[in-house]
């Protein structure tokens, strides 16, 4: 069977509501707990990573403030980018939404050809990871104009192959089992039938990409971080697929989202210790590639998009989520995301950082992201540039509820544990009154009404409370 | 208005009050014994490293562990007198089966490797080849990436990277696989 129950395909909530799609990734009970299992090991290299290094809080609060005077003098930064970024023979371009993107890339490509595109498969692109390209439904957009887009990461290509949208930032095939990638390769890349093992199957798909980065003319890569004082920008990844792209192509375009630029090369330093550590547990990506100027006889472009980050900027309430840095790990360490799968979000970025960018962009058909939530900050605890996601999934709630956006279903129970767990008093004694209405009336709890109770069964509740016993063992 | 000053008036009307950078001059002081600390990371993320006295035993080990008929390509003339690929066209290195370089300097904390275009040869180079050899300088290892940077200042290059082993993907059931894209294997030699 290749379709996991995950695949759900289109970043498209008509399909489904998180929940209406979450119930169905649970069906598969083992396959939830294998991605559960999966994702919190990783989140688990991570600890093991940050507790290695003494000054890892240190570090995390200053990529936090370093990120805050970004959001503070972005302007003035973005305007000395260009400048030197000009300076060093890049093209600037920039864009105001989805759309302005699309028709610039494929403005370049154009002119690259000088308005005759040939007809062969050889014009296409080579892509390696940019989350930003599929926020703007890049490759579709090529597609319908004869050009066909190459995603050149493993995990991408294995999705792309599939037809599927990622279903993880840093790790975008993550819902695949390995039989499921080896029965892909076999009808796609002619792979020996059974064969599921990760070696065999990586070497397959090297020989087939190397193919395409030695024919392919254009690369677009995404960026990590552009500093503003060199107009140079930095591209992370661990295959080496970036480098192969930008540097066997005649045309290099890198497309930015503008919260990813940084003052100084200096502050490189920070974001380098923090970012794979935390995504991965590795103490750095491999390649940390510095792009400065383009090679004797290359193009390379920067294209700088908005599409809805200057609003987001504007609300004052949410604007730290432009400090985020991509590394997922709020999304390994999140409870609802590990047992509902990437696919569940609908929208480019999944977890609890993509449930505080999507509705941003369109509150109504991601309304329902925001309650994709059980609020126990386990996000805001790893964030290693100190967003307060939990409490901005809290604040779009209530944003949401006054814009009248809200799931019906969602807004009774959750607008009750708003309050609870706003208000620490209620909190002991709701507990207290939940675990008598455990004890006595189970279906109550277990009734529809209780969005979290679907596809598990709830815990038994204890005999006292942590709280009730430390009291009565203080002394 | 064109989008570039649409969105920098955005941008501009939009952005909180002036906030001050922090000081970086308090990290990175964790000490380490270098040469060990860089060769235990190395090693954890799939590179070898091997302590070597000179050329010659460098020479003695690719003799000894690569096949003979490998087309070996490299920037120092200890190993190879041919230029000419560094200007040759980048995809005529698809056959290149190793590479030997010298690196600027290498961070301990987590084994990378700073390499600029001018090291390289050519930017794919160290990408596209098989296997990678690196001479690093023992004296030249950091601690950390601040000083990493405090040492490339504000040198200037065309492309530069930090290179921390080989290349690797574990995108498939996060098993491990080193060798996705760009060289299979990394072996450095401290000199
Ligand atoms: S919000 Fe924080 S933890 Fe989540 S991806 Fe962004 S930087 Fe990483």
């Amino acid at each position: 069977m290749l379709k996991s129950s995950s695949s759900l395909t289109a970043h498209n909530s008509q399909l489904g509501t998180h929940s209406e799609r979450a119930e169905i990734f649970n069906k598969d009970f083992d396959r939830t707990t294998w991605h559960d299992e999966t994702l919190y090991f990783v989140r688990q290299k991570r600890d093991k990573a940050a507790f290695q290094i003494n000054d890892w809080e240190l570090l995390r609060e200053t990529a936090s403030q370093i990120k805050n005077n970004v959001l503070s003098n972005m302007h003035d930064y973005l305007v000395q980018f260009e400048e030197n970024a000009i300076k060093n023979n890049i093209k600037v371009h920039w864009a105001a939404d989805a759309k302005e993107h699309n028709a610039i890339v494929y403005g370049i490509i154009s002119e690259y050809y000088k308005g005759d595109i040939p007809a062969d498969t050889f014009k296409g692109m080579v892509k390696s990871k940019s989350m930003l390209t599929e926020e703007c439904h890049m490759n579709e957009f090529l597609a319908e104009k004869g050009i066909e887009v190459i995603d050149t990461d493993l995990g991408e290509r294995i999705v792309q192959l599939a037809e599927e949208p990622p279903s993880h930032i840093v790790m975008p095939c993550i819902h695949w089992k390995k039989e499921e990638i080896g029965e892909l390769f076999h009808k796609h890349l002619g792979t020996e039938k059974g064969n599921k093992d990760p070696q065999y199957l990586t070497e397959a798909a090297r020989q087939h990409l190397r193919d395409k980065f030695l024919t392919r003319p254009i690369a677009l890569t995404g960026v990590n971080f552009a500093v503003a004082e060199t107009g140079e920008f930095v591209v992370c990844t661990n295959e080496g697929n970036a480098d192969m792209g930008a540097h066997l192509a005649d045309v290099h375009i890198a497309s930015m989202g503008f919260e990813k630029i940084i003052p100084q090369k200096k502050h490189l330093g920070v974001f380098l210790r923090l970012l794979a550590r935390s995504a991965t547990g590795q103490p750095i990506t491999t390649y940390s590639s510095h792009f400065k100027k383009p090679r004797e006889g290359q193009q390379m472009h920067i294209v700088i998009v908005d599409n809805g980050r200057s609003t987001q900027l504007g609300r004052e309430d949410f604007r730290n989520s432009l400090k985020c840095i991509r590394c997922a790990a709020c999304f390994n360490t999140c409870p609802v995301y590990r047992r509902s799968g990437g696919h569940s979000y609908h929208n480019a970025v999944a977890g609890p950082i993509g449930s505080i960018l999507a509705p941003n962009l369109d509150m109504r058909a991601n309304a329902d992201l925001p309650f994709a939530s059980t609020l126990c900050g386990s996000c805001t605890n790893v964030c290693p540039v100190k967003i307060d996601i939990h409490l901005q999934l809290y604040k779009w709630r209530q944003v949401l509820v006054q814009e009248g956006y809200t799931p019906a279903s969602k807004t009774l129970a959750m607008k009750g544990m708003s309050t609870v767990l706003s208000n620490p008093s209620i909190f002991k004694f709701s507990g207290k009154v939940g675990r008598m209405l455990m004890d006595k009336l189970p279906f109550l709890v277990n009734n529809s009404m209780n969005p979290w109770y679907k596809q598990r069964e709830m815990p038994e509740p204890p005999e006292e409370s942590f709280r009730e016993w430390y009291k009565k063992n203080r002394k | 208005m064109s989008s570039r000053e649409n969105i920098l008036s955005r941008i501009k009307q939009n952005q909180p009050e002036l906030l001050p950078l922090p000081d970086l001059l308090v990290l990175g002081t964790e000490q380490y014994d270098l040469v060990q600390k860089f060769t235990e990371i190395l090693e954890g993320i799939g590179g070898k490293v091997l302590q070597v006295s000179d050329y010659e035993e460098i020479k003695k080990y690719i003799i000894a562990n690569y096949p003979v008929n490998a087309r070996v390509i490299s920037t120092l003339t200890e190993f190879s007198e041919n230029k000419d690929w560094q200007t040759a066209d980048p995809h005529s290195l698809k056959d290149a089966d190793f590479l030997i370089i010298k690196g600027q300097f290498a961070v301990a904390e987590n084994g990378a490797i700073w390499l600029t275009e001018s090291e390289m040869g050519q930017r794919v180079a160290p990408f596209i080849t098989q296997y990678l050899a690196i001479v690093i300088d023992k004296s030249t290892i950091l601690p950390t990436m601040h000083q990493a940077y405090g040492q490339i200042g504000m040198a200037d290059y065309g492309f530069g990277v930090f290179l921390a082993g080989p290349s690797k993907t574990a995108d498939i059931e996060q098993s491990l696989v080193l060798g996705a894209h760009g060289a299979r294997g990394l072996v450095v030699f401290l000199v």
